[in-house]
């Protein structure tokens, strides 16, 4: 006779009254399969944990956002923000799908370079750009996004030594009705500092002025501060023509949408209530069309979104080691993955989804990580089936940042395997070995 | 180790103790276990049982079993082993 399916026995207290807290979609339906391929075979060929991308949703969603604008405003450029996720599939098929580079080191400006980007096609930002870096840009005809005075006469004194004419656009910072405001990066609009650097640019005469950029912030959860933010750069240019009867080419709205996770302390899942690309696009487009602009004088509208690109073509795969009471009879899940590989936990309630089909029966549970300290904390609190030693599992929404943030602590770094639109797996990524550590290693002589 | 006297349980799986007004729902194979401690038989006779209708190696058992049972004594199901 063949034996059942095994599930721990469980008793569960019922709760009266109020529908608890963690009563919302107790019964996530499996993630079985990602892209046609099972998720068991995944973990039994690459090892687990293991990051899988789907370049299907890569490219839907990328389609998805670009749909947004464009049906709206006649002149869209996405430029793929590199640090979100800079590994190089990901960042060809951005590429290959039409998008700029938009890179704020001198590695990130190597590797868009590497991957095949023209010089012209790539946004340097960030407060450190160092003067070989920007002699390079220069010379490339890359866009430099400047940050601060320091690094304005920087680039008018290399003006001198290259003879050419760098393509500039300055960072403005600005209050758009939402806390926190970023006023760390670029010139302030409010007090003038943002005018006091255009003054300088145009008055200087060796620089040309092509943009005007801001990047008010990550995960914003209300589109009006686009609105705002782009009519206040639609003031700037409006002004610079004016003055010095100087079109700006750009406006780039920089990135900060929000992906389709729950941020902490948010009750309903974000996949329901976050802004759309529509949304954004709506506040965005309307404020610029809004404006004096003419038609046929309407800058070009550059994205760097970054996480609401590439969150959801993102899954960390892996497996249960334990499960466990706390003395106040908690129950608690151990598991293969800690915040060294998804230091997003901190801000995100992340889907966790079983691999398999369970029954109907869940319990509260905290998902812990492997790492032996107390902060290593996937899930706080999540309605889990009845996983046993070594189920698999699978969470959501990590393509963006975990694939550049992770960190080689404690454990190696795992392989990210990307599936193509025919449903067949690549490594892209090898997971890193002993030797890989140890080769950087040197002892001295009196330690050997 | 004996299950409290008043204590009712239904075939859907549903527990209620009347002297704290507490309700509890069990999973099949939580109804069994319970069954079985309610007609006094042991670990070792439980566990033979269950080894021989699922798939699950004894020690894995064993651990659920004990937490079950921590769990049906933390609720004061169950006295204190006498
Ligand atoms: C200048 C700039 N552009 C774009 C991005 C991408 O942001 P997000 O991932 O929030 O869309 C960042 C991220 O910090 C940034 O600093």
């Amino acid at each position: 006779m063949e034996k059942q399916r095994y599930e721990r026995p469980i008793l569960k207290k019922l709760e009266m009254g109020m529908p608890g807290k963690f009563g919302v979609a107790a019964n996530l339906p499996p993630t079985t399969h990602i892209d046609g391929i099972s998720v068991d075979s995944l973990v039994e060929t690459y090892g687990s944990p293991v990051f899988i991308l789907s370049e299907k949703t890569i490219r839907s969603v990328f389609k998805r956002a670009k749909k947004a604008f464009t049906t709206r405003y006649p002149k869209v450029q996405f430029a793929w923000s590199y640090k979100t996720n800079y590994l190089n599939a990901v960042c060809r098929i951005y590429h290959q799908e039409g998008s700029w580079a938009e890179v704020v080191s001198g590695f990130e400006y190597d590797k868009a370079i590497a991957n095949g980007v023209q010089g012209q096609h790539i946004i340097f930002n960030g407060p450190d750009k160092s003067a070989i870096y920007l002699e390079k840009a220069i010379r490339n005809d890359s866009i430099l996004h400047i940050d601060h005075l320091d690094e304005l006469y920087t680039i008018i004194e290399l003006t001198e030594k290259l003879a050419k004419k760098p393509k500039v656009a300055i960072r403005v910072n600005m209050d758009t009705g939402i806390q926190p405001m970023w006023d760390r990066f670029g010139f302030n609009y409010e007090n003038g500092q943002a005018w006091d650097a255009l003054n300088k640019i145009m008055h200087s005469g060796k620089l040309d002025l092509v943009g005007l950029h801001t990047h008010i912030g990550t995960f914003i959860m209300s589109p009006q501060a686009y609105g705002v933010a782009a009519q206040k750069l639609a003031d700037l240019a409006i002004g610079i023509r004016q003055k010095y009867n100087h079109t700006i080419k750009y406006i780039d709205m920089g990135g900060g949408f929000a992906s389709a996770n729950t941020l902490k302390g948010f009750y309903y899942p974000g996949s329901d209530t976050n802004p759309t690309f529509d949304d954004y696009a709506e506040a965005i487009t309307s404020a610029l069309l809004n404006t004096q602009f003419t038609p046929d004088n309407l800058p070009l509208l550059i994205l760097e979104t970054g996480r609401a690109l590439i969150d959801e073509a993102g899954y960390l795969l892996g497996t249960v080691i334990a499960n466990k009471r706390l003395s106040t009879g908690k129950r608690t899940t151990i598991v293969d993955i800690g915040i060294n590989l998804l230091f997003t936990s901190f801000w995100y309630e992340h889907k966790l989804t079983p691999a398999r089909h369970y029954s109907q029966y869940t319990e509260a549970t905290t998902v812990y990580g492997p790492l032996c300290m107390n902060i290593d904390v996937i899930r706080e609190n999540v309605n889990l089936p009845l996983l046993n030693k070594g189920d698999h599992f699978v969470i959501h929404h990590v393509g963006a940042y975990n694939m550049t943030q992770w960190m080689q602590f404690i454990t190696l770094r795992p392989k990210i395997v990307l599936i193509d639109q025919d449903g067949t797996a690549h490594v892209i990524r090898e997971n890193e070995t002993m030797d890989n550590v140890m080769n950087m290693e040197h002892l001295p002589a009196h330690l050997k | 180790m004996k299950l409290k006297e008043n204590i009712a349980i239904s075939d859907s799986g549903y527990l209620f103790n009347p002297s704290t007004g507490e309700s509890f729902v069990l999973n099949p194979l939580g109804m069994e276990v319970l069954q079985f401690v309610k007609k006094g038989k042991s670990f070792e006779e439980i566990s033979k049982e269950v080894l021989t209708r699922y798939s699950v190696d004894s020690i894995t058992f064993e651990k659920d079993y004990q937490d079950f049972i921590h769990q049906l004594r933390q609720y004061l199901l169950i006295g204190s082993d006498e």
